[in-house]
């Protein structure tokens, strides 16, 4: 029984009290009594909990009752209950979007003290719904499909442990990996805080199930470069760089790597953070997923010059994986769902000159530790000062780069853990004496204050301060030979300076250097950090403001491994929550292009900001998809002919209800 | 039977809607077998008196043009309106002030006192005004008051029917006279011309890019004109996706840019709001000083955007309200 044009509108009203949240400001009977004589309004009616469900029975009863067409409910804020009502109105047995909420709470009783004042208020935004309510249609809510797949974008920790989980439950997943290897920051570490326990050997049985797992397609050496597409229905470009291997036949063998013509390695290798060396054609660590070597176009003779005896094809024989004549190729696939865990980069040390990394060889960064004092490491876990010393002394410098507003002002929430850590390491490794230098000690993890109880009981002293400079000016012989820690000790309450063998510099987390591309990629926001930014910080923690794409891991902001790993969980599990449904709602709310009336000035596609409108070129006009808009009204306001509405913002709702908060007296 | 009369008047305007009558060429002829005209100042010797002599309805129509500045004007709107059956505000003054109406942006006072005082070719030392009365030799004379504001004729008088159009074209006015003679009308209240935006006709339109990404502005004079391409892609403001097609693209085919004047189509409450708000949202800077200096290529937003519709904009509502003497210097 919906209404139609011409039929008498019959407007039922009802005021929540809230408790005392409205009611306490608010006189909701005197609102009620008022809203009862507009014209239209049939019942009119103060009860204290509208979302009740005695308060929702009441809307359904004078529906039947009172023969009602349109209903208003004066209470909180949409967000929270518009779909109480909607729902209501629908079991009532009319249409939900007859249907219109004031918020009286949110915009009125909780920000006003003037109890007059905001009575007079709430009449005024009353009597807006009501002359509004007038010009609503039934709308219906449209039901998309979702498709059953899922791209994860980023293979560190968040992404391999993303896409196990779907995989596991039997959804199939497309892992996209920018670098040769998945495994992310993660694999370059050797042990994990506060357990201790090896990072390689938690991380690279997840690795191997990924590689193996009939349900996940890896695709490493990748990077998506395009995403078109809603909800439920994304078509993604992923662009395969060429490896100049072919993935299928090579078996990992590293014949190639041993044959070829560069007899040493001499070419700084990534995942040793330069420390190591590697050749032209490598694998990027022992238990890379996939297990396929990687050749380097900048460094191959045969790719750069295209002279090369071509030792690695000799050795590679009958498999013939190597192909040079591999060209990038763009792939299309289509998904459901998009996880992104595109995890950070470290600060750039050499932001901060006064601590003399890159001047100093032996200033080194927490992750140049990590991999010196681990046995698949540069040095097979012998940890040396560059001239082969063992070093007598070590000191740390917390909080490099984070909490600091010359750089970043974000703590990056791991570096105090993570370098207790590397100071037990560096005691087990050399019995050095090691000195950390910090603002705060931020243990809160499960553990961690245990654990930072262990490093005070094992020696390690802890210096309260901000470093000023790093030298290696010595002013006593003591000094001589050694770098020169100048640094105020904020709990002795003097300069103090320290001589030590070698410096470590905690550097903090960044978001990556192409974070705004993949924002506008994704069609995510940032915060003003440059992290990608969460639908709610509480309450929605991994979903974006685009349904479908969700965040997990480091890319959101710093965090430690068990958190990353439950954000992936929980990105997996929202994924799977709409997978399982099958289909998304669309709200209504969409703008359309009234056809004969569109000029087809093409002005309001490129402002579309979900890229929902394209230009039908044989007709000459703008046409809107309605399951990308989500009903922003940038178009609306911009078409300049007026020629395109939106459902449920029609004009003439848009201007009762302005003229009826501005003709309330 | 007799032939239907029609009467033709003048008020606020340039006398270019006169001349669209006359631009009718041959097609007058057709017009004139059609219809007596009862009056028509600029061509024909009738009089006031002639009018008042009408029974009520008597005009079988009345083309209006101009806007309403002075009394006499709005005497003339309210006597055609009480003699015609058909008021048509025709042409860009009338439907929504043109020209003429862009003097809202200055009080009475301020234009008065400078074209009577300090515009550099008056030599005014008494400071003579106009006075709507005064003796000479004996016999008193009469001169039109200066309202407060320029109005549009529906803002004086009731109107049936617009022609928009600075002036409307020849078509458009025979069509317009051909609708009301056949009876074959639209609802009341509506304009007799196209109701889609003039992109739809413009012959540049396959040359309009999606994302017009303006990084600057140019006027008509300060850039060499493409004749084929979409002004707007040249970064000349055109008014022509804010504005009614019905003119054939007559500006863009002669190489220069829309200006407006046809108005906005029905669905438009404010021509300028809307215009400005489509241009704005594709410029392609993205900080405020950037964004400034694109913008700094329209040093006259009013004159561009609300050249032919300012008294019957929503800017200004609260100062051209007409009973109000603006009290601002």
């Amino acid at each position: 029984m919906n209404a139609g044009a011409g039929t008498e509108i019959r407007t039922g009203f009802y005021i929540c009290h809230c408790g005392q949240n409205i009611a306490g400001v608010v006189d909701c009977p005197a609102v009620a009594e008022y809203v009862a004589r507009l014209p239209s309004v049939v019942v009119s009616r103060d009860y204290k909990y509208m979302c009740s469900d005695p308060g929702q029975e009441l809307i359904k009863q004078d529906i039947r009752e009172h023969n009602l067409n349109r209903i208003v409910v004066a209470s909180c804020s949409p967000l929270l209950h518009e779909h109480t009502f909607r729902h209501a109105v629908e079991a009532g047995g009319l249409n939900p979007f007859l249907f219109q909420m004031v918020n009286i709470r949110e915009h009125d009783s909780w920000v006003h003290t003037d109890h007059a004042a905001a009575t007079e208020k709430a009449k005024a935004l009353a009597y807006a719904a009501v002359r509004r309510v007038r010009f609503h249609t039934a709308l219906e809510t449209k039901r998309v499909s979702v498709h059953p797949d899922v791209l994860v974008v980023g293979g560190g920790i968040a992404g391999i442990h993303a896409s196990l989980t779907l995989a596991n439950a039997g959804k199939k997943v497309f892992l996209v990996e920018r670098e040769p290897s998945i495994g992310g920051h993660m694999a370059k570490f050797d042990k994990t805080f506060p357990t201790l326990d090896c990072a390689a050997c938690i991380l690279t049985p997840k690795m191997s199930a990924v590689g193996a797992h009939e349900n996940i397609t890896l695709w490493s050496y990748s990077e998506v470069v395009k995403v078109e597409g809603y909800v439920g229905n994304y078509q993604v470009t992923v662009k395969r760089k060429p490896r100049y291997v072919n993935e299928e036949l090579c078996i990992g063998c590293q014949e190639c790597i041993r044959a070829c013509v560069y007899k040493e390695a001499k070419f700084p290798d990534e995942f040793n953070v330069g420390m190591g060396k590697r050749k032209p054609i490598y694998i990027p660590f022992p238990q890379a997923v996939p297990q396929v070597v990687v050749i380097d176009p900048a460094r191959c003779l045969q790719v750069k010059s295209g002279k090369c005896k071509q030792t690695c094809v000799e050795a590679c024989a009958d498999r013939r994986a190597i192909d040079f004549t591999q060209r990038e190729e763009l792939v299309q696939i289509k998904v459901g769902n998009i996880i992104v865990t595109t995890g950070f980069k470290l600060f750039d040390a050499k932001r901060i000159p006064q601590y003399g990394y890159g001047v100093y060889p032996n200033v080194v960064t927490s992750i140049e530790l990590e991999r010196l004092v681990t046995s698949s490491g540069p040095t097979g876990g012998e940890l040396l000062l560059r001239d082969g010393r063992t070093p007598q002394s070590v000191a740390f410098i917390l909080c490099v780069g984070s909490r600091d507003y010359r750089t970043n002002r974000w703590c990056s929430r791991t570096c105090c853990m993570h370098s207790m850590k590397l100071a037990q390491l560096v005691r087990e490794h050399t019995g050095a004496d090691v000195t950390v230098f910090y603002l705060d000690i931020r243990a809160p993890g499960k553990g961690c204050e245990e654990f930072y109880d262990k490093s005070l009981k094992d020696g390690i002293q802890f210096v309260r301060g901000r470093v000023a400079e790093v030298t290696d000016w010595a002013v006593t012989p003591e000094e001589e030979g050694k770098l020169v820690i100048r640094a105020e000790d904020t709990l002795a309450g003097l300069v103090r300076r320290i001589p030590v063998d070698m410096i470590v510099l905690a550097v903090g987390m960044e978001p990556q250097s192409d974070a705004q591309d993949l924002r506008r990629l994704f069609n995510m926001s940032c915060g003003t950090e440059g992290w990608f930014l969460e639908k709610h910080p509480k309450l929605a923690p991994v979903s974006t403001f685009t349904d479908g794409v969700f965040i997990a891991g480091c890319c959101q902001g710093p965090k430690d491994i068990p958190d990353s790993i439950a954000q992936a969980g929980a990105a997996a599990a929202e994924a799977m929550a709409l997978i399982d449904r099958g289909y998304i709602e669309q709200e209504p709310n969409t703008a359309y292009v009234v056809e004969e009336d569109c000029s087809g000035c093409k002005s309001c596609i490129p402002i579309c900001p979900y890229t929902a409108i394209t230009f039908d070129e044989a007709k000459a006009k703008a046409c809107i998809n309605p399951a990308l808009c989500k009903g922003c009204g940038t178009c609306v306001a911009a078409c300049p002919s007026g020629s395109i509405r939106q459902h449920l913002f029609e004009d003439e709702e848009i201007m009762s209800e302005i003229e009826g908060v501005l003709s309330h007296a | 039977m007799p032939k239907p009369r029609i009467a033709i008047y003048w008020c606020a305007s340039c006398g270019g809607c006169e001349e669209a009558f006359v631009d009718m060429a041959e097609g007058i002829v057709g017009v004139l077998e059609a219809v007596d005209i009862a009056f028509w100042p600029v061509a024909l010797d009738f009089k006031k008196s002639d009018v008042r002599a009408l029974p009520d309805k008597g005009l079988f129509a009345a083309f209006v043009n101009g806007a309403v500045r002075t009394s006499e004007q709005e005497e003339m709107a309210r006597l055609l309106r009480r003699k015609s059956r058909h008021l048509i505000a025709y042409g860009a003054c009338a439907c929504s002030g043109g020209i003429p109406g862009l003097a809202n942006l200055f009080t009475r006072e301020q234009l008065l006192r400078f074209v009577y005082e300090d515009a550099p070719t008056v030599s005014n030392a008494a400071k003579t005004r106009p006075q709507t009365a005064c003796m000479d030799d004996g016999r008193e004379l009469e001169l039109p008051e200066l309202r407060n504001v320029v109005r549009t004729l529906d803002q004086v008088v009731e109107v049936d029917y617009y022609v928009p159009g600075c002036p409307p074209t020849p078509k458009m006015t025979q069509e317009a006279i051909g609708a009301l003679l056949s009876g074959k009308l639209p609802a009341r209240g509506a304009v007799l011309a196209p109701d889609m935006a003039l992109c739809s006709e413009c012959p540049r339109r396959s040359s309009k890019p999606t994302d017009l990404a303006f990084k600057a502005f140019r006027r008509p004079h300060e850039a060499l004109i493409d004749p084929q391409k979409c002004l707007l892609a040249q970064g000349v403001v055109c008014m022509g996706p804010a504005t009614r097609a019905g003119c054939d693209a007559a500006c863009p085919a002669g190489n220069m840019p829309c200006t407006g004047c046809m108005g906005p189509t029905s669905r438009v409450r404010d021509q300028g709001a809307k215009m400005l708000s489509s241009l704005c949202a594709s410029i392609s800077a993205r900080d405020d000083a950037a964004i400034g200096s694109v913008l700094d290529g329209i040093p006259d937003p009013v004159g561009t955007f609300y050249r032919y519709g300012l008294p019957k904009s929503l800017i200004r509502r609260k100062a051209d309200l007409p009973a109000q003497e603006a009290a601002v210097p």
